[in-house]
């Protein structure tokens, strides 16, 4: 049986809103039988992006994290739900009836997640069904997906076998708390926004002049051990990432021929950007 | 009787209405709209036949009816039949009527509403759209964002999607290079503000009914001074029109030619015919009025700058971009995106096109570098070394960049020789030869506190790197740093560098991906510079190629005087006002000064708005306040969809309709004129069918339409639609493309779009500047500059003097080589309004950013209950209001104490607005940045003289021009200063009681 599933590219998204747009445009005066009610114009974003800058100036960088219902193949939803309201298609779409689930907060509460949003209007729960009235009108793919400008959007109707496959090859990841509710939507690049950075700039004298050592080796050590090793750019600045948020101290050693090679010890909470790192003439 | 073919054309005629009105309700219930009787006719009377419209019922019989109240004569019948058998020739028609051998006489209401009559018997039988499987139909339109599919059941609009291709489309191109295959999708995108058009169609803030100000009384007290207070009653389109075609008899008769200003925003809803530069502007010449003559807003130090250096006027001093995809994929090794944000621009029209060859760029390889106060959203979404110079100390950077090249050795000499002029002077201002102060980067680090280390080491990347300078939103300019006080030096600055690196040498050229793609630069379609129906061959391109493709009736304003749009406030209210023009022909048309007012003609009292951007818009906006709640100025229309932005002030609303609330044909990003190809920021070509998807809502009306019932009041219906709708002028502005060899009519109003196939491999037009850096005669498909322009032989050189990019520009050196603002070659002034003005500085130490906005475009889309309002970054919602959002560095938050989400006051001497907080680490400390462009002009009480919630950041940035000899805003930076707001409303803004003060009354008669 092929199911429905989202693949989103955290490093391709940009911010442009295009996939909530496309969203509100399709639900906001439109309501679609057993598929949903009209979203109310102003308040949901049943695709949300949220904001991740790390760093700080000027070596930044920033990413967004599209989130949406998950439609989770073990929905929390579902099991807080009475009388059905919330239902899983065999294509592995997650429906919250709006008839059915009027007054049922606890369907929005129960989300781990946070994208069931409440319509004060119609007393009832609504997230994005993956627009699964579209799909079943011959539609290739929701909405969102065709507006993305980048392609961070991708849906796919595959096996679950043959999503295990995909998830494995391209390293997909999950959401939190994930396994717990075997969600159908996957994240590419998640780290960007999930994972933290180290960044610096390395600079020497050459001839009495001040200068960016590109070409510098600089060795992150945690505990004695070499956790990444990377060597800087032209303009001397280097960038470590993948790195667990508030993991504790680290050792950045910089190395480069005609200078003396100099540690910083720093403690990782977020991500953190070391500055100009002035080697000495060695 | 005889039966001459005018005859039998007459007689087909009447059969033709009677069928349409037995095959078609809607022609039917046309005709029982009136009675009267219409008679066409030789002027001697001697042949003819009368048409009788009586409830409902035709009757028609050959010969003269003498009591007829419309008369269509025509000199004889051979020339009545040429010109009534179809196809209608328009040019015969047009020179008939200019030789006086064909005449309509009769009530303008009457003898509109005949010929439109006529011309439906063509139109009522077609079929528009694709029928769905629910019932309803899918339409197709355009926005300023790209096409839209648009899917209406029960007439009213259910979603709005881009376009995905059919099998029967074209196929697009395909670039080879770095031994891969680049392909874009077979699809088009769409810009957010033109995904949310659903949302401000269906806005609450609609104008749905005429309407006057309660305290205007247009007999008696007008009250001008509440403008922008006082509230609106609804009155009916009759006393509407009445109102303003009585005002404009009023101002010819009391006051003379010159009385009425018309002022419209830089932008509109798309379409050719209902655009500003098309009806709007056929309307107003037909009227005589004075101009509101723009500065070139987004292009500022490119015209009044780089045009010197190279020539380009007619891309107002942008230079060309034919094939830079293909070569920058192929032969580049490194971009420099420089106040470059395409990604949030879409460069202009382009929606998202060129994101998908970004995306390449951005797996290629190549080295990607940008230059901007923001870490803006290209950076964002690119990566690369991010470089934040202060702002406006771009040029200083630029300049040290050259002389890490010539102390280095690092400039393309051979180049410098043979295809530049000048060079020696510009190196002895860079090494200090001539002021002592080598340009050095410590010199430039001091300016731009970018590290002196990384100046040089982006010069040496450069410097041995084929590189790509990709200038402002387009690649080769526009938006970014040429928009603030040192902008017309950074453009300069940017002409320069590139002449010392090559420029035209394979990998080596302006541009980042967002311009020049291989698409088909042959197929004739108009962009709508080209003016549409306007007839006006001065003030739009409709003389290249359109005119002759589609006669139509010329216009000519005959009231020439000039108000420059910056200075419209002292206009109003000093009665005086001066400026420069915007006017691409040649490079030294901009040397000609505006002075207004024109000797012998009337000062403005009545004011023709559209829309109403202005004060969103145009800096140092409190002066428009002032402008609007002066009593010089009488009376103000303001003809909008929308009730935004100063269209309050207005003391009556004429309320027009959206473009998918009408018929309109038009080509995407089609532009023509200053942005001439300008489809080539696009993948596809592809040209739409503008459905009128919906009836116009409430009693709203196409512009069109209005500017056609006021010209009825005032005899000049005929004259102004040609007796057509503008249905009939998008079918004419169809016949006179290339589009009927590839696609029939009814295909083309069935589908809604065509897709311009792409260009052959071998035909694909060549590399921008490859021709010059080789020597060779110019051989891009671009007709500029104008043959007289060459100084050599035809297509040889540059429109320069010399025909080589000059360093030291002989233009202004001819113009006036001794001004300190722009001398001949380029120095580094430092900004206006920044540490230099200490004063200011001391108590406006934060520089706010203004750039154009990334959701929404100008005012569009914004405010009006759309859906933009709801994305975090565009606006936040705090206690029932959406406040514009202000960015500022971690460190200049904690200084005063603000936070994500709190209110902010951002103020100086000209105004404050109140802003929610985003505290960011994409700005250096002392930066703030927050758009320009709010739709929502809010004070909180009256206006001028308290705070602004709509979010109008232009109320606070500095009116004065770049230099004193340019028409050249520098709005997009300004000193501010920020603080938690207190809930306060009340504000002193100086510039609003200076404006106030400087008011002189007008004499003469008063309404």
């Amino acid at each position: 049986m092929k199911k429905w599933n989202l693949i989103i590219d955290v490093a391709e998204c940009t911010n442009c809103n295009l996939c909530t747009l496309a969203t509100q445009d399709e639900y906001v005066g439109n309501q679609w039988p057993g598929v949903a009610a009209e979203m109310p114009k102003h308040g949901h974003r049943w695709i949300d992006i949220k904001r991740r800058e790390r760093g700080q100036p000027p070596l930044v960088d920033v990413a967004y994290l599209p989130v949406m219902c998950q439609h989770c193949d073990d929905a929390p939803c579902i099991k807080a739900a009475e009388n059905g309201a919330v239902t899983k298609r065999d294509d592995g779409i997650v429906i919250i009836d709006p008839e059915k689930s009027v007054g049922q907060r606890q369907i929005m509460e129960a989300c781990p997640y946070g994208v069931v949003f409440w319509n004060e209007e119609k007393n009832i729960p609504q997230a994005w069904p993956f627009d699964a009235h579209l799909l079943d009108a011959g539609w290739e793919e929701p909405r969102a997906a065709t507006a993305c400008p980048t392609g961070a959007f991708r849906a796919l109707k595959v096996e679950d076998s043959e999503m295990r496959r995909i998830r494995a090859e391209q390293g997909l990841e999950e959401l939190e708390p994930g396994a717990a509710t075997k969600p159908r939507v996957f994240y590419k690049n998640l780290h960007r926004f999930t994972k933290c950075v180290v960044a610096g700039s390395v600079a020497g004298e050459i001839n009495g002049v001040e200068e960016c050592l590109g070409g510098a080796t600089v060795t992150l050590i945690k505990g004695g051990d070499v956790v990444a090793r990377c060597e800087t750019d032209a303009f001397g600045d280097f960038k470590i990432d993948r790195l667990d948020p508030a993991s504790g101290g680290y050792t950045v050693k910089v190395a480069h021929e005609g200078f003396a090679a100099h540690s910083i010890e720093f403690e990782l909470g977020d991500s953190v950007t070391l500055g100009t790192i002035r080697l000495s003439p060695g | 009787m005889r039966f001459s073919r005018f005859s039998l054309i007459l007689l087909g005629l009447k059969m033709v209405l009677r069928y349409c009105a037995w095959r078609y309700e809607a022609f039917a219930a046309r005709l029982a709209e009136v009675n009267f009787t219409a008679q066409m006719q030789t002027a001697d009377g001697s042949e003819g036949r009368w048409f009788r419209f009586a409830d409902g019922h035709l009757e028609s019989g050959a010969g003269v009816d003498p009591e007829a109240e419309v008369v269509l004569s025509f000199k004889d019948a051979r020339i009545a039949a040429q010109l009534l058998m179809p196809p209608v020739d328009f040019q015969e028609q047009i020179d008939a009527l200019k030789d006086f051998k064909l005449k309509m006489e009769g009530p303008d209401e009457l003898t509109s509403w005949f010929t439109r009559t006529l011309l439906a018997t063509q139109t009522i039988g077609w079929k528009y759209g694709i029928p769905q499987a629910d019932g309803g139909v899918r339409y197709t339109s355009m926005t300023n964002g790209g096409p839209v599919l648009v899917y209406v059941k029960d007439g009213k609009i259910q979603r709005l999607t881009p376009i995905t291709f059919d099998e029967t489309d074209a196929a697009p191109w395909t670039i080879s290079a770095r031994g891969r295959q680049y392909t874009p999708p077979r699809k088009t995108t769409l810009a957010p503000h033109g995904q949310n058009y659903k949302s401000i169609i269906y806005s609450p803030d609609r104008c749905l009914y005429p309407m006057k100000r309660v305290d205007f009384d247009v007999g008696g007290e007008r009250n001008p001074q509440n403008r922008g207070v006082s509230g609106y009653e609804r009155i009916t389109w009759d006393e509407a029109l009445d109102i303003v075609a009585g005002e404009i008899k009023r101002m010819k008769r009391d006051h003379g030619p010159g009385a009425i200003a018309s002022s419209h925003g830089s932008h509109h809803t798309w379409g050719n015919i209902g655009y500003y530069l098309s009806a709007n502007f056929r309307f107003m010449n037909a009227i005589g009025h004075t101009e509101v003559h723009h500065n070139p807003d987004s292009w500022e130090g490119w015209y009044w700058g780089a045009s010197h250096h190279w020539g380009y006027s007619l891309r107002v001093g942008q230079c060309e971009s034919y094939g830079t995809v293909e070569d920058c994929l192929k032969n580049c090794e490194m971009i420099v995106f420089w106040a470059a944000n395409p990604e949030a621009t879409s460069g202009a029209y382009g929606a998202f096109e060129g994101t998908v060859r970004r995306q390449w760029l951005k797996s290629s390889g190549i080295k990607i570098v940008h230059i901007d106060p923001y870490f803006n959203d290209t950076a964002q979404f690119l990566g690369g070394k991010w470089i934040a110079p202060k702002p406006t100390t771009s040029p200083a950077l630029g300049i040290a960049l050259a002389y890490v090249w010539i102390t280095e050795d690092l400039y393309d000499k051979e180049f410098v020789a043979t295809r530049t002029k000048g060079f020696e002077k510009w190196r002895a201002y860079i090494l200090g030869d001539d002021d002592g102060t080598p340009k050095t980067p410590e010199w430039a680090a001091i300016e731009t506190g970018v590290p002196a280390r990384e100046i040089r080491a982006l010069a040496r990347e450069w410097g041995t790197k084929r590189t790509y300078l990709g200038a402002g939103g387009w690649g080769t300019g526009h938006g970014g740093a040429c928009r603030n006080a040192t902008g017309i030096q950074w453009a300069r600055v940017c002409v320069c560098l590139m002449a010392m690196q090559g420029l035209g040498k394979p990998g080596i050229n302006f541009g980042n991906l967002q311009w020049g793609t291989p698409i088909d630069l042959n197929f004739y379609f108009p962009g709508y510079a080209e003016g549409g129906m306007s007839g006006d061959l001065e003030h739009t391109a409709m003389a290249v190629e359109l005119f002759q493709r589609m006669p139509q009736l010329p216009t000519m304003n005959t009231a020439s005087q000039q108000i420059p749009r910056l200075f419209f406030p002292e206009a109003i209210l000093e009665g005086k006002a001066e400026g420069y023009m915007w006017d691409g022909k040649t490079i030294e048309a901009q040397f000609t000064k505006i002075v207004y007012p024109k000797p012998g003609q009337a000062l403005v009292r009545m004011l023709y708005k559209y829309g109403g951007s202005a004060i969103a818009t145009m800096p140092d906006t409190n002066r428009w306040v002032a402008a609007y709640r002066s009593a010089n100025l009488e009376f103000v229309v303001n003809q909008s969809i929308w009730m935004e932005g100063e269209a309050k002030f207005a003391d009556v609303i004429l309320p027009a309709c959206t473009n998918f609330e009408r018929f309109d044909i038009s080509e995407w990003a089609g532009l023509g004129g200053y942005a001439h190809h300008g489809q080539m920021q696009l993948n596809h070509r592809v040209i739409v069918f503008q459905h009128k998807c919906i009836e116009p809502l409430g009693e709203s009306h196409s512009d069109f339409e209005i500017f056609n019932d006021i010209s009825k009041r005032l005899g000049l219906s005929a004259y102004f639609s040609e007796g057509m709708t503008e249905l009939d002028w998008v079918k004419r502005q169809f016949d006179a493309t290339e589009m009927s060899k590839f696609i029939s009519w009814s295909e083309f109003i069935r589908k809604g779009y065509y897709v311009v196939p792409a260009e052959r491999e071998e035909l694909r037009a060549p590399t921008s500047w490859r021709w010059f850096a080789e020597g060779r005669k110019k051989d891009v498909p671009e007709p500029h500059p104008l043959p007289g322009d060459y100084t050599e032989e035809y297509l040889k050189g540059l429109q320069t003097q010399s025909g080589l990019i000059e360093f030291d520009c002989e233009s202004l050196k001819r113009f006036d080589a001794e001004d300190p603002e722009r001398p001949p070659v380029v120095r580094y002034t430092p900004g206006f309004e920044g540490p230099r003005d200490a004063a200011r500085f001391a108590k406006y130490p934060l520089h706010l950013l203004t750039p154009h906005p990334r959701y929404s475009f100008h005012t569009q889309g914004d405010g009006k209950d759309s859906f933009i309002n709801d994305i975090p970054d565009h606006r936040v919602l705090i206690e029932g209001h959406y406040y514009w959002i202000i960015r500022l560095n971690a460190d200049d938050a904690a200084a005063r104490r603000l936070e994500t989400g709190d209110l902010a006051k951002v103020y100086n001497d000209r105004g404050a607005v109140i802003c929610a907080v985003q505290v960011t680490n994409r700005l250096a400390a002392g930066v703030v940045h927050g758009y320009e462009s709010s739709a929502i002009y809010q004070p909180l009480g009256e206006p001028g003289r308290s705070v602004d919630i709509g979010g109008c950041l232009n109320l606070l940035s500095p009116k004065r021009s770049q230099i004193k000899q340019a028409h050249s805003m520098s709005s997009s930076s300004a000193l501010v200063e920020i603080e938690a707001w207190d809930g306060n409303p009340d504000f002193v803004s100086e510039s609003y009681e200076a404006a106030r003060a400087s008011e002189v009354p007008l004499a003469g008669p008063r309404p």
